[in-house]
């Protein structure tokens, strides 16, 4: 059991991340323009488009499985006792 | 370790320092790029039209909550300044003006609107951020850039406006 | 009896305040009433859930929620195991209350928000406080987020004086990147860490080679956990605009902890808006996972290891969960406060097969020849939200 593959990707992506970031440093300019994402603002395209329900059926998963986090929402608990 | 060295001279090979391509950026002191769009009224209205007065052009889409939020102020705006020498244009950047239409029968305003369907204007006013206000003077310069919206801005744009008249 | 304590309700609780927070726009002002139940495997839980969102000025958005859990169970009375309504099983209720509440401060592109949730049953008590910042950056097309969510456990048990203490620390960072004007990306990293007292009190690992062994052929002893569990998870979720108007959505999660535990979790969902204001979803999600290190449906004598577990949880198992979602959104006239309102409908039927849980409760079997347990579940939620 490696728990060093996760972390290692959250690194890499963090730099990657921290590098476009900063404007003197990346050489890419944003490549969707703002007047562009009338499909990204649509409702249905949101990644939890009603968070009462997501939610709850997040914890129903949950409390059933020994597999917990990272499912886009923050927050802790076990559900496992 | 050997797999987060790797990684990390990847990333700094694919972010090594690049010149960006130039692109002529829009400056304040510059002169406005022209363009001519159909407008609501159903005829195509031209920035050389508007020559002498000074102009806001507010970028917009009914997809965005905050231009949806800023349109009501600009209204108001528009009502208080048209009379002394200034001329509010909405740009609406939506490829189709449906929802658009839908949304100002709605909420109608009182300044002409231009629809900019192939998003020609938006990439020649530089549009990063939505909604985008550009200021421009009598003489047609841009001389102030708002980019996105947030409360309070108005008066900024208030400020500014004022600033432009005494001139 | 068998119960399930779950607080990962407070998990999503927490991301559902917290995470709905978008660095650069604070979240729609809203009201939403869900009425939830779940049927399955020897049990019926139902109750409303509450949650509340509303600005103050134009930087500051607080968030409170209330949710009710009503359980009624079946046990099995001679193995203790949660079972369909059976003869010679015994029936209780219980109820679990959970409050919450969150801000989220808008400063330019970065959002700071905070939170603290508490939920009470009769024999647990949980404290949650979370906290994380968001940003926007890139022209907008990237937002990275970091959180941290501490917990305060507290393990009873009926008709004791036990009071055990469960110490809970999560660590999370997100990404969400505009890939192309039709697809987006987000990925999730999470670190779980837990420490105190982890186990169940009523539920019973069993095995053989016993002095008194029950009608059916076994002894039961306490579960034994072990004091620690640190669990890593990470996830990619891609989401595709289709040219007619419809969401394409498909998810996976890595899962790997201490216990020995990996699990793997795929999603595909669809969102077809149809007429003017009907909008359809379902999705299909398959789960597997193998049992923990100390897991075994049937251990060969007492006190066979060091830990012991017999959980369900923890087994080895596949699941399925099929889901439809209707929803129906309305633009109230004469109400000027309310924008929009929706009402909806899920639900998701949930299937786990087991590959190492037998069906102890079941007579006539030679322990650790029963059949390998399957639960089937029923999710229904129905909800009304508020725009205002």
């Amino acid at each position: 059991m490696n728990h060093r593959p996760v972390k290692i990707a959250a690194a890499v992506l963090l730099a990657a991340a921290g590098v476009m970031a900063l404007p003197a440093c990346s050489p890419i300019q944003p490549w969707v323009k703002p007047y562009e994402r009338e499909h990204l603002a649509d409702p249905i395209m949101s990644f939890s488009r009603d968070p009462v329900s997501t939610s709850y059926i997040d914890h129903v998963y949950e409390s059933r499985e020994g597999s917990r986090g990272a499912t886009g929402t923050v927050g802790g608990g076990c559900g496992c006792n | 370790m050997k797999f987060l060295s790797r990684c990390v001279l990847l990333l700094s090979v694919a972010v090594a320092p690049v010149l960006a391509t130039s692109v002529d950026q829009l400056r304040a002191g510059a002169p406005a790029p022209q363009f001519q769009l159909n407008s609501n009224s159903g005829k195509p209205l031209s920035l050389a039209d508007l020559k002498g007065r000074i102009v806001l052009v507010n970028f917009w889409a009914s997809w965005c909550g905050p231009c949806r939020k800023e349109m009501p102020l600009l209204e108001q705006l528009n009502r208080q300044y048209h009379s002394k020498g200034v001329t509010l244009v909405g740009v609406n950047v939506e490829p189709d003006s449906a929802a658009a239409s839908d949304w100002l029968k709605a909420t109608p305003v009182s300044f002409p609107i231009l629809f900019d369907v192939d998003s020609k204007v938006s990439k020649l006013y530089q549009v990063e951020g939505m909604p985008n206000t550009v200021i421009l003077d009598r003489k047609g310069n841009v001389r102030y850039i708002h980019r996105g919206y947030s409360p309070g801005a108005e008066n900024e744009y208030l400020d500014q406006i004022r600033a432009l008249i005494r001139e | 009896m068998h119960r399930r304590r779950n607080y990962s309700r407070l998990v999503a609780l927490a991301g559902l305040l917290l995470g709905c927070a978008h660095a650069g726009v604070l979240p729609d002002d809203r009201v939403d009433y869900l009425y939830h139940h779940y049927t399955g495997d020897g049990m019926d839980i139902q109750g409303p859930s509450i949650l509340v969102r509303k600005k103050i000025g134009d930087h500051v958005s607080l968030s409170g929620s209330y949710f009710v859990d009503n359980i009624t169970g079946h046990v099995d009375t001679i193995s203790g195991a949660s079972v369909d309504a059976v003869s010679g099983a015994s029936t209780y209720h219980e109820e679990r209350k959970q409050e919450s509440i969150g801000v989220d401060i808008l400063q330019g592109k970065t959002t700071y928000s905070a939170g603290y949730i508490a939920s009470n049953e009769p024999d647990y008590r949980a404290r949650t406080a979370f906290a994380s910042v968001s940003e926007d950056m890139f022209g907008d097309l990237t937002t990275i987020s970091f959180g941290f969510t501490r917990g305060w456990d507290k393990v009873g048990e009926r008709g004791t004086t036990r009071n055990d203490p469960l110490d809970r620390r999560n660590w999370q960072l997100g990404l969400s990147q505009v890939l192309t004007r039709n697809m987006l990306l987000g990925l999730n990293f999470e670190t779980s860490e837990s420490e105190g007292f982890l186990s169940n009190p009523y539920r019973l690992v069993r095995y053989l080679d016993c002095s008194s062994p029950n009608s059916r052929g076994y002894c039961t002893q306490a579960e034994q956990y072990p004091h620690t569990r640190t669990g890593n998870a990470g996830s990619g979720q891609l989401k595709y605009y289709l040219s007619w108007h419809a969401a394409l959505d498909g998810n996976y999660r890595y899962y790997s902890d201490t216990w020995g535990i990996v699990g793997h979790t795929f999603e595909l969902g669809y969102t077809q808006p149809v007429f003017r204001s009907w909008t359809l979803d379902t999705h299909a999600r398959f789960y597997r996972q193998n049992h923990a290190n100390f897991y075994a449906d049937l251990f060969p004598y007492q006190d066979a290891q060091n830990f012991l577990a017999r959980d369900r949880e923890l087994a080895t198992f596949k699941s399925l969960t099929l889901g439809l979602g209707a929803s129906w959104e309305f633009h109230p006239t004469r109400l000027s406060w309310l924008q929009k309102g929706t009402v909806n409908f899920h639900w998701d039927r949930m299937r786990i097969k087991y590959d190492d849980y037998r069906e102890d409760w079941l007579d006539g079997f030679t322990p650790g020849t029963e059949p390998l347990y399957t639960l089937n579940a029923n999710i229904l939620q129905f909800f009304i939200s508020g725009w205002f």
